[in-house]
């Protein structure tokens, strides 16, 4: 017994000595980054491509916004979103000319602008990160150009070659990305696109595309495809820090793009180092290995783990921002302003796929911001007296910071136009698409299906967007009375009256008797979508309208909207620039999905909405913008091809440590405005994470516990067993 | 019994044809080529032309199977079908849809999933055989019962149960390691120590009962009676006498297993962050990456194949009554 003793003293002592040391056991990183100036986020989803040709989604769009520098940038603190310059040494000069190459006033009319030059001049003195593809030996070589198998074989990174140098930003890189959109190899997802803007960019992709086939045939699959050696007629280089783009016609949002990583600055060395044979055997490609002249560079790239940002070296420097909108001084967003940014050294992030552990090592402080799942949803954050959402005592007392922000994006129920019942231009199906969209009460499945997290939807422009309106006067009145200061929806027996009209009163079809059956289209499976879809059941049957789910595949569904088999959908949009063009070309005609395969999910084509979207698309900010864009909101309420649905609500966390945040949906390189206190960090961490031993103690002693009669047991048996007699 | 492993390599040639088959119309059967460029050029502004142009430089721009506008064998080798199946053959598993090399990946993420794998299988495979064999020594008495008792209800619980339940437990509430990540080297053990209990623990139910039967019904055994006839302890019966005879059925769940310890576990690896190949083999069937789903299915294949003649070969190691022929 006194055995068993000095051993259960000995776990108390041990444990009391641990609980008293100020090292966390569960931090998952490294000692040797503990109180360093490291940003901790995470990536849920690995990231297909880091080629600023071919990126397009959010989770890669995270790294090399940090990385790339386009020519322009949006302002961090002001809202409206501003476009302000990046690498350029100001906003472009655009000119616009005529079909015979005279000069056009800016306010010509888009009908007699045959083509629209951008002119960008580049800040000189701009440096790409340190990269073995520059490095050149005494007589002016690129030493790593004409690298063997066996060399790339022998390499861990391309940064192991021993020589790397800077190499000063051009305006020729520009150029080359943008003939880089063409490559037959690259697939970039906006080629279509700007192919119908950019002078000569379709006809280009064709010659890339012939000259590949005869060079995969000729010299193998892994040949160089040489762009410089073909020039693009609409993006020409003037000079060493200017260069020119020329658009067909008049494209007012073109400027948006120029903010994109798609309009960012490629080497061609680099270009040319990565195109080495062996080099994609080892996954060694631009389109993982980026090479910009951002604030930061991609120090380590595991897209398996984790993927780290560091400091560039040769980064030209850049100062925090001294102007935002009424409040951000009082909320200490000014406090930097006019230093010199980025402020943070390193920015790790670690692929967190489930949400649990990301919001769990979130609470410890091992993550420093998180957003709020439904899940986490009651723990983070609850609903005050009069609506507004504060965080729960538990976030509060961890000092824990909420930042919401209204998302320009938008998320409806369609209907296709295309169909017999639901669409088409009659005032039948009319009244049934607006006795739907009362019916569907958006802002009950808000408060259900998302913790009050997003805006019912009263149009297509969301909130943060020119065009949006607020109050009285902004509300769908084919939906909403006002009343009480505030947005009411009908009543459903406004809703069934409106039914009625259209000669389905009850629910059924006045000409054949039959209930009206409706179907929804969907490829959502799981709990939460069942709830959802039993809910949107109910909402249909409280106009005594039956719904039947079709439930399918994604690839299945996909295929439906293509073909315009689809009645009734869900659907979404994030804007890719804070212009209404960019909403309100969903409802444009000639950008049907089916037959064109546009955005245009409802295929809704109505001749005097797309007219007044042709004169909008291309009208500065302005009254009589906003006039315009007032006609083809009521046009489209009216029509309703959309249950207008709702405009998500973000929600943010940020531990008391973080500085800076300010939600910017359009900016992707928020990074280098961010800034954080390590110390108080590892203060924090410390104090939360103290291992807690007791329970080790307790389960040595149940095992123990659990041993005794057992041994006891063996003892009886091993004892009471027979013995054979030596003699017999 | 060098004949009789060449002849086993020869028969795994047709089997792994047939396994290329069912693969590839499984998954072409839900997936066309135009849905997979679609998936993997996002929802946004995806063009006709940008489809056509993926499918090209990914090699599915031509008939699946027979390609009718070919001649001569070409009708057959001018197909998506032979040209991502024959370079299997070879181990050259070509490129995933995002361009990186699949081969290398599998190489950098087989270790995580050996991290993992490996420590699970052993320590599991001790803690089971001990367990059972001590619920055989106590049979009939409270002990079995109550460790039957045991064993039915851990394999009625979800091993998802066991991971939510243990990361919060051991990480969140007693904070004695990180919840999830992983690093190479020494410091893999924090990271390590909770998902390797939990998978030998979501074991113990079924694997532990498993083999207590097979050491009860050894137990029953002449040779058993006679080894206590002779006034052996039973503590030399069971582990000289009765583990050795049971090792024939344990080694057929066993040996195959070893060497698709490879290829990861599919759900500990994506809650506990692990980069191994098991999370890849998931996040290829979401993205539709039928070249990833393809290599990773046809690497099992080959690898199952391998365990089930290491298995025939382990019988003659543990009985030398065994020949192969």
């Amino acid at each position: 017994m006194s055995r068993f003793s000095h051993a259960l003293a000995g776990v108390l002592v041990l444990s009391l000595l641990s609980a008293c040391g100020k090292i966390p056991w569960n931090d998952p990183y490294p000692e040797s980054e503990r109180g360093k100036n490291i940003l901790y986020s995470v990536f849920s989803e690995r990231p297909k491509h880091l080629d600023p040709a071919r990126s397009y989604a959010s989770n890669e769009i995270i790294f090399i916004g940090q990385i790339y520098e386009p020519p322009l940038q949006y302002q961090y603190l002001k809202r409206p979103y501003t476009l302000e310059p990046l690498a350029a040494r100001a906003l472009p000069e655009v000119a616009y000319f005529d079909r015979h190459g005279q000069a056009l006033p800016s306010d010509a009319t888009p009908e007699r602008i045959a083509y629209s030059d951008y002119l960008i001049h580049i800040k000189p003195g701009i440096y790409y990160q340190p990269h073995p593809a520059f490095a050149q030996d005494a007589q002016g070589r690129y030493r790593y150009h004409t690298l063997g198998r066996e060399q790339i074989a022998a390499l861990k990174a391309p940064t192991d070659l021993p020589h790397d140098t800077k190499r000063e930003l051009t305006a020729e890189d520009y150029v080359f990305q943008i003939k880089r959109l063409a490559h037959p190899r690259l697939n970039s997802p906006i080629f279509g696109l700007m192919s119908d803007y950019i002078l000569g960019l379709k006809e280009y992709g064709d010659l890339l595309t012939a000259e590949n086939k005869k060079l995969k045939s000729t010299r193998g699959e892994d040949a160089y495809l040489d762009l410089q050696r073909y020039p693009l007629p609409g993006a020409e280089v003037i000079d060493r820090y200017t260069y020119r783009i020329r658009i067909k016609g008049k494209y007012a949002q073109f400027k948006y793009w120029l903010a994109m990583p798609f309009f960012a600055p490629v080497p061609w060395e680099v270009e040319k180092f990565y195109a080495q044979p062996g080099m994609k055997a080892k996954n060694f490609t631009l389109d993982w290995f980026p090479v910009g002249t951002g604030p930061y560079l991609l120090a380590q790239n595991n897209p398996n783990k984790q993927m780290v940002l560091a400091k560039n070296p040769n980064f030209r420097g850049e100062r925090y921002p001294h102007e935002g909108e009424p409040g951000d001084r009082e909320n200490g967003l000014l406090a930097d302003a006019d230093k010199p940014i980025p402020f943070i050294d390193r920015a790790v992030y670690t692929l967190e796929k489930e949400d649990i552990p990301y919001w769990n090592k979130f609470l410890q402080g091992y993550y420093d911001a998180s957003g709020i799942s439904s899940d986490t949803f009651d723990q983070a954050v609850q609903t005050g007296g009069s609506g507004e959402a504060t965080l729960t005592p538990d976030m509060q007392a961890k000092g824990i910071q909420l930042k919401t922000t209204v998302a320009t994006s938008i998320s409806y129920i369609g209907f296709n136009m295309l169909d017999a019942v639901v669409g088409g231009g009659s005032e039948r199906a009319r009244k049934l698409r607006q006795a739907i969209s009362i019916a569907i009460d958006s802002e009950e499945m808000i408060s259900i299906f998302r913790n009050g997290r997003g805006i019912a939807a009263q149009g297509p422009i969301p909130p943060g967007i020119f065009g949006y309106v607020e109050g009285e006067a902004g509300i769908n009145r084919y939906t909403y009375n006002w009343s009480r200061g505030k947005a009411e929806r009908k009543s459903i027996a406004e809703a069934k009256r409106l039914l009625a009209e259209a000669g389905y009163a009850g629910g059924r079809d006045a000409r054949s008797g039959q209930p009206l059956l409706l179907n929804f289209d969907t490829s959502a499976v799981g709990p939460d979508a069942k709830a959802h879809l039993e809910w949107l059941v109910k909402q249909l049957k409280k106009i005594d309208l039956p719904l039947v789910i079709r439930s399918t595949d994604y690839n299945r569904f996909q295929d439906k909207m293509l073909k315009g088999d689809a009645q009734i959908f869900e659907w979404g949009w994030n804007a890719d620039y804070p212009d209404p063009e960019n909403f309100l070309f969903l409802l444009y005609g000639p950008n049907k999905k089916v037959g064109l395969n546009g955005e245009n999910a409802a295929n809704y084509d109505n001749p005097e909405f797309n007219r007044l979207f042709e004169q909008m698309k291309n009208m500065d900010n302005s009254p009589a913008r906003q006039a315009v864009i007032t006609q083809m909101v009521e046009i489209a309420r009216r029509d309703a091809p959309w249950v207008w649905g709702f405009y998500p609500k973000n929600y943010a966390l940020y531990h008391h440590w973080y500085f800076n945040a300010k939600p910017n949906l359009m900016a992707n390189n928020g990074l280098k405005y961010l800034r954080i206190d390590a110390r108080a960090r590892e203060r924090s961490r410390s104090q939360w994470n103290q291992p807690l031993l007791w329970p080790a103690g307790l389960l040595v002693l149940s095992l123990l516990l659990v041993l005794v009669p057992a041994l006891l047991i063996y003892r009886r048996k091993v004892h009471c067993a027979p013995r054979p007699k030596a003699a017999e | 019994m060098i004949g009789y492993v060449l002849r086993r390599l020869l028969y795994a040639i047709p089997i792994l044809i047939g396994v290329n088959v069912l693969i590839f119309t499984l998954f072409f059967k839900v997936n066309t080529p135009d849905n997979m460029a679609r998936v993997h050029l996002g929802m946004k502004r995806v063009t006709p032309d940008a489809i056509a142009k993926w499918k090209a430089e990914h090699g599915y721009d031509k008939p699946l199977l027979f390609n009718a506008q070919a001649t001569g064998s070409g009708k057959l080798t001018q197909t998506i079908f032979f040209n991502k199946s024959i370079p299997m053959f070879a181990f050259q598993f070509g490129t995933a849809d995002d361009g990186r090399d699949i081969g290398q990946d599998i190489k950098t993420r087989m270790l995580p999933s050996l991290a993992l794998a490996l420590p699970v299988f052993l320590l599991g495979l001790l803690l089971y055989i001990t367990f059972a064999l001590t619920l055989a020594f106590f049979r009939a008495t409270y002990i079995d019962y109550a460790g039957v008792v045991l064993c039915v209800a851990m394999m009625s619980i979800s091993s998802l149960f066991y991971i939510i339940g243990g990361q919060f437990l051991i990480s969140k509430i007693l904070h004695w390691v990180p919840i999830s990540g992983y690093q190479g080297g020494i410091d893999a053990f924090k990271f390590l120590v909770v998902p390797v209990g939990i998978g030998m623990i979501s074991g113990l139910g079924s694997s532990s009962r498993w083999y207590r039967t097979i050491f009860l019904e050894e137990m029953n055994r002449d040779y058993v009676r006679t080894a206590r006839a002779k006034g052996l302890p039973e503590r030399v019966v069971m582990f000289r006498h009765v583990l050795k005879n049971a090792m024939i059925p344990i080694l057929t769940g066993v040996v195959v297993v070893i060497p698709t310890l490879f290829m990861g576990s599919l759900v500990s690896e994506s809650f506990f962050g692990i980069p191994g190949l098991g999370s890849y083999t998931i996040d290829a069937i979401r993205s539709q990456d039928f070249a990833i789903v393809h290599a990773m299915v046809f690497l099992g294949a080959v690898l199952y194949i391998v365990g089930l003649l290491l298995t025939d070969i382990s019988y003659t190691w543990v009985d030398p009554r065994v020949r192969l022929s």
